[in-house]
């Protein structure tokens, strides 16, 4: 045989993306003429806005009588918290000790004890809520006391302030979910701590010191839309006291009680216009009631004592009455079990039909066969994913809303990302489907396969079977992680709460997790290629 | 599964002797059918290899820490597996009936024995057998292996958690109602894939009667409505019966949800007779 005389087949560029939109079409054809799967897709998207509903509508319906935003908890009526500005569900309620700040301005102050009360360990604090907790000294780890800047007194309003906190040094902390570190280490009047405040227009700027010459800048924060007058001063907080027992499972919250906490400032000091002649104190929030504090001043000292907490309010926690969007989502496992089932059919229907012959002697080229199904499976299942989980959060909501149950507002980015992350969840999850089809070839085993590995761990993980440790490390590691895009409420390491899988929070972060299961579905894929090619049809 | 060999020819007695025959050729044919492919043989060692894993998996990853008061069902815990062995007893029920679908060999089984439910009955009765068997080894191997790896997880006598053991009338319900269970879920899954005769399709079915239930519990806030499913769902009152502490709160007693569980399976097994009946192969 010499050179020349045989002449491979050698397609040109135009015939070879040809050949592959052939290949597509061929695949779009068959999926859309088979009646079974193109009813399946529409029963996926049915029964994910179908449960959605169910578990809307199941929900705890309203106070009798009080109307829309209250929602029933465990011993009453509890009162909807407040929006902050990035649209999060706050809490924000503290003592403050204000003034008027009219234009730019700083304001500086030395702070030099921070103390406090906790509700005795054994019991509830007698007398409820409304009680004085005089019952034994110490500090929850997020007592906080300072300098606050604040658009105004509504709770939900835009802040930025400089802290001292029990157990996390100086912070500054703006607008709820903002938090950065300053200087460590607790306070004392043997190591007081100096802080100062700057507004510039829409920026606010924190500084600590540990001696009040040389100052250190912790940050600077942005409040969009800040009045050009503000409110200025001093505040003390403290978040409830938790008796967290660390159990299986998680952990529950055993004991929710008010804790309070007191702070000593001396050498105030301001620049900017101050119209107002006079400090007044005053409790922020308290919309139930429950805010305690007050504040003495003498001798340029100020004594403030507060109970509450400026922070989001995180879900899912032990006496919640809320629901979150991630609830309306639910059914994504009912669309995603059918979505599977579909995918592996769209593979192994061939092998048993023998339609694969005819399909591998159309398209000889058998990698470009199986990317084509993947093309077509992964756009179809994605466009119903979207359409379903758009309309599973849109309807629940209103339904959930005409109930009265009170849903975790969410900002929109986040909606936004748990809609379009769910339509990337179940399309990535069909194409794993129909990679490990191909492996297979059988349908029970690779529908077997699928949905054991993607539901089996988030059951094990997020229903308090498996011990906490266990169970962070399924849902890292196995292709239920991707469940995370599915997470309403951030963790926040500013707020003590039990973040677990059961209470509604992933290991890891959202598309951090997505991209688990695309590691899955894209090896699956790899492998499904490389059997494809190497085995006879 | 091949070192059973059977005695006798019951075949050609069968053919001498039609009317005592009974359910026995059928079950010839049928065991005959499940012994002569590797796929059920690999399918009960893996229901007994997944579920001994997976038990010990969930039981090693447990600790006890001296000095905490661990409200932990350690015997339940133990038995975890049985939630991941369920799925592969599934796949060998679905694949009994669905099988024959796919490779149009229905037709011949029909054609041999036309008394249609003593076929689906034979199948039944094998199916459910071999999972007994299976479902025997695998549990008994998780008991085993909490009663290995407990006590080094600070799960002590001491600690107020003897050791694990069939002795224990508790344990021994839970255990023995575990082995049930997965035969319950096998006669489910047989059920619902003579109905549906689709492999694909069956297995899905299955897969999300059972698994869906306990995912979309925790979404569902009304305490009637989470009641109702805890009770009547077929997972979660089946695998009830593996609770040894804490049976006061639970949302139906141990047997009664096994039951149900039973009632399911009970109901898909005549929704299965009815539809082979009716339906041509």
């Amino acid at each position: 045989m010499t050179a020349g005389t045989v002449t491979p087949y050698q397609p040109d560029q135009q015939a070879e993306r040809d050949g592959f939109w052939s290949v597509l079409h061929a695949e779009w054809t068959k999926f859309r003429t088979v009646r079974g799967w193109v009813i399946g897709t529409i029963v996926a998207v049915l029964v994910t806005v179908g449960l959605g509903l169910f578990a809307a509508g199941a929900s705890s319906s309203s106070c009798q009588g009080t109307g829309g935003g209250q929602a029933r908890s465990g011993q009453g009526c509890f009162t909807a918290p407040p929006v902050g500005p990035g649209g999060e569900a706050v809490s924000d309620s503290f003592y403050f000790v204000r003034q008027p700040l009219a234009g730019n301005g700083s304001i500086t102050v030395r702070i030099t004890s921070l103390t406090g009360l906790l509700p005795p360990a054994n019991g509830n604090a007698p007398g409820g809520p409304n009680a004085p907790i005089d019952t034994r000294p110490g500090l929850v780890p997020w007592a906080k006391a300072g300098l606050i800047i604040s658009g105004g007194t509504t709770p939900g309003s835009a802040y930025a302030a400089m802290m001292v906190t029990a157990d996390h040094g100086v912070r500054l902390q703006d607008d709820y979910t903002g938090d950065t570190a300053g200087q460590p280490g607790a306070v004392s009047p043997a190591s007081p701590r100096w802080l100062r405040l700057t507004r510039s227009g829409d920026t606010i700027t924190g500084y600590d010191s540990a001696d009040g010459t040389h100052w250190t800048g912790v940050g600077t924060v942005h409040l969009a839309g800040l009045p050009s007058t503000v409110q200025a001063g001093l505040f003390a907080t403290s978040p409830a006291w938790q008796a967290i027992s660390q159990n299986f499972g998680g952990g529950e919250n055993g004991m929710v009680a008010p804790s309070q906490d007191t702070a000593v400032f001396d050498h105030l000091s301001r620049s900017g216009t101050w119209p107002a002649s006079a400090w007044a104190g005053g409790i922020v929030d308290a919309a139930d009631g429950s805010g305690a504090g007050g504040y003495h001043q003498a001798a340029g000292r100020f004594t403030v004592t507060g109970s509450g907490d400026i922070a989001p309010v995180v879900s899912g926690q032990a006496g919640d009455a809320g629901t979150t969007v991630t609830q309306h989502l639910i059914g994504t496992f009912a669309g995603l079990i059918v979505v599977i089932v579909i995918a592996t059919m769209f593979i192994t229907a061939e092998y048993r039909r023998r339609l694969i012959r005819v399909t591998l002697t159309a398209s000889p080229r058998r990698g470009r066969v199986l990317a084509a199904k993947a093309i077509v499976i992964g756009a179809v299942t994605f466009v119903a994913g979207l359409a379903a989980a758009a309309a599973a959060v849109i309807i629940s909501a209103q339904l959930a809303h005409a109930r009265g149950a009170y849903v975790y507002p969410v900002p929109w980015p986040t909606e936004l990302r748990m809609v379009a992350g769910t339509a990337a969840l179940i399309a990535v999850a069909a194409v794993l489907a129909l990679a490990v089809g191909t492996m297979l070839r059988r349908s029970a085993a690779a529908v077997t396969v699928v949905i054991v590995v993607i539901v089996l761990p988030y059951i094990l993980g997020a229903a308090s079977i498996l011990p906490v440790g266990a169970a962070d490390w399924l849902l890292r590691i196995t292709p239920a992680a991707a469940f995370a895009v599915q997470q309403a409420t951030p963790q926040y390491a500013q707020v003590t709460a039990i973040y677990s899988p059961n209470t509604g929070y992933f290991p890891l972060a959202p598309w951090a997790g997505l991209a688990v299961l695309c590691g899955y579905a894209a090896l699956a894929l790899g492998l499904a290629v490389v059997l494809l090619r190497r085995r006879d049809a | 599964m091949s070192q059973a060999v059977p005695a006798g020819q019951p075949g050609l007695s069968g053919l001498r002797r039609p009317e005592l025959a009974g359910l026995r050729d059928p079950l010839h044919a049928e065991w005959t059918k499940l012994r002569t492919v590797a796929g059920p043989a690999w399918l009960l060692a893996g229901t007994i290899a997944a579920t001994v894993a997976v038990g010990a998996a969930a039981t090693a990853a447990a600790r006890c820490p001296s000095g905490t008061a661990c409200p932990v069902d350690t015997t339940k815990l133990s038995l975890t597996g049985v939630q991941f062995g369920q799925a592969i007893v599934a796949v060998l029920a679905v694949l009994a009936i669905s099988g024959e679908y796919s490779t149009g060999m229905i037709r011949i089984t029909l054609a041999a024995m036309p008394r249609r439910s003593a076929v689906l009955a034979a199948k039944a009765v094998l199916i459910a057998a071999l999972v007994l068997a299976a479902g025997a080894i695998a549990v008994a191997g998780s008991v085993l292996a909490g009663r290995i790896l407990l006590p080094g997880h600070g799960f002590t006598a001491a600690h107020g958690f003897p050791l694990e053991s069939l002795a224990y009338g508790p344990t021994l319900r839970a255990a023995a109602g575990s082995v049930l269970y997965l035969v319950l879920i096998a006669l489910l899954s047989l059920g619902i894939a003579t109905v549906v005769r689709d492999t694909a399709v069956a297995t899905g079915v299955v897969l999300g009667l059972l698994y869906l239930s306990p995912v979309i519990l925790p979404a569902v806030t009304n305490p009637v409505w989470s009641h109702r499913l805890e009770r009547y769902a077929p997972m979660n009152a089946g695998l009830t019966i593996q609770h040894t502490i804490g049976l006061r709160s639970l949302p139906i007693s141990p047997w009664g949800g096994l039951g149900v569980l039973a009632a399911w399976a009970a109901a898909a097994l005549l929704a299965g007779g009815l539809a082979l009946r009716w339906h041509d192969a």
